[in-house]
């Protein structure tokens, strides 16, 4: 399971994790609440600079996570236009990519180790209520080791599937995929009482 | 019997099923948003796990997908989803898991007919006026064109409360202790 940190390194990897989402979220508040697209194509065009100071591979990378948006970006244009505000519709387009951009900027150049210590620390103010972070520690390994093994189950019911038929498995594989995987869930639960548990951490 | 660990880990694997049924072949569309089983998973996630597992369970999910994991539909990741005009959809899979759960518990009719009847309240109007809202937000006044837009996912949406259904209406004969939404 690969996280999106880009194997690139940059300055900003060597930041904080803390200070880069700060810095972020200042950002991207300042972001809307300017409202000329004049100033905006400036916030837009620094951007640009930004990843365009760590290399033009790493800028690549940035423009290939804005990809998926470049249609809706253009539809929402497109409509403005037509409505006759085309100035709202820049505005409301590079705000949005900005946004975005700023956003990736922290997701690609911070380690995912680096971010859930964050977040434990973050919700570590809720010891005093009686919450403990371990199990959110505990239940974000799991998601990460859950991906690739229900993946691999998925191949194998339609390796299964298609030896059998001559139709492609679609959603007929959702059904035994999720029993076979409930099984399992049962047998890692059981697995994770025998070694101590939660220890009445966890409480849903 | 349900334990703590039972809840962890069943909290755990819906989130990573999200993850994997968005890996499935999706139906492309022009706009970047696929047609994907990943809504399937949200709907599920309440049906079977109940509310508040599943609401923590889609909670865990927009989680990792905010720490920049590729886990959404098409690889995307990372806090840009967020600020994205979709962010509300996202924001909205543990709203619409905890609603879909809310309806299953108390509708105490056949599993089957409550499940569909519970992930189209939960998984398409929770989750479609969480949408349309967070989009509505983050372009100031673009509503009529998000709903232009959504109106298209609709149908695929209706399949996907159709295989809930038969989800767990199989579930409730092979493996009836794992719906914990009626337990």
């Amino acid at each position: 399971m690969l996280a999106l940190t880009s194997d690139i390194h940059t300055p900003l990897h060597d930041w904080r994790a803390g200070v880069k989402l700060g810095l972020l979220s200042i950002a991207i508040v300042t972001l809307f609440l300017l409202k000329s697209p004049i100033l905006l194509a400036g916030a837009a065009g620094l951007t640009a600079l930004l990843y365009r100071s760590f290399g033009a591979k790493f800028a690549a990378q940035g423009l290939r996570m804005l990809k998926p948006l470049r249609f809706f970006l253009g539809f929402i244009l497109l409509w403005q236009v037509v409505l006759g505000d085309a100035a709202t519709g820049f505005a409301i387009v590079l705000r949005l990519a900005t946004a975005v951009s700023l956003a990736n900027l922290v997701t690609l150049s911070t380690r995912l180790d680096d971010l859930i210590d964050l977040v434990i620390w973050l919700a570590s103010p809720a010891r005093f209520i009686g919450l403990s972070p371990k199990p959110l520690a505990l239940s974000i390994a799991l998601v990460v080791r859950f991906v690739p093994v229900l993946l691999e189950r998925a191949n194998h019911m339609a390796d299964a599937f298609r030896a059998r038929s001559t139709k492609r498995p679609t959603f007929y594989i959702i059904l035994p995929l999720i029993i076979s995987v409930l099984e399992d869930a049962d047998h890692v639960a059981l697995a994770l009482r025998a070694r101590g548990g939660l220890d009445g951490a966890f409480n849903p | 019997m349900q334990t703590k660990e039972n809840d962890l880990v069943m909290i755990a694997l819906f989130a990573a099923l999200v993850a994997v049924l968005g890996l499935l072949p999706a139906i492309p569309m022009p706009w970047g948003i696929p047609v994907t089983a990943q809504s399937l998973g949200v709907m599920l996630a309440g049906a079977v796990l109940g509310a508040k597992r599943g609401g923590l369970s889609m909670l865990l999910f927009i989680g990792l997908v905010a720490l920049g994991l590729p886990l959404l539909a098409g690889g995307r990741g990372g806090l840009g989803v967020f600020v994205s005009p979709t962010a509300g959809f996202v924001v909205g899979f543990p709203v619409a898991a905890f609603v879909t759960g809310l309806v299953m518990q108390n509708l105490r009719i056949d599993a089957m007919i409550a499940s569909g009847i519970a992930s189209l309240i939960g998984g398409i109007v929770v989750l479609y006026v969480m949408g349309i809202g967070g989009f509505w937000m983050l372009t100031d006044k673009g509503l009529m064109a998000s709903i232009t837009i959504m109106a298209t996912y609709i149908p695929g949406d209706l399949v996907k409360v159709v295989l809930t259904a038969i989800v767990v209406g199989a579930l409730v004969k092979a493996r009836p202790q794992s719906l914990l939404s009626r337990q």
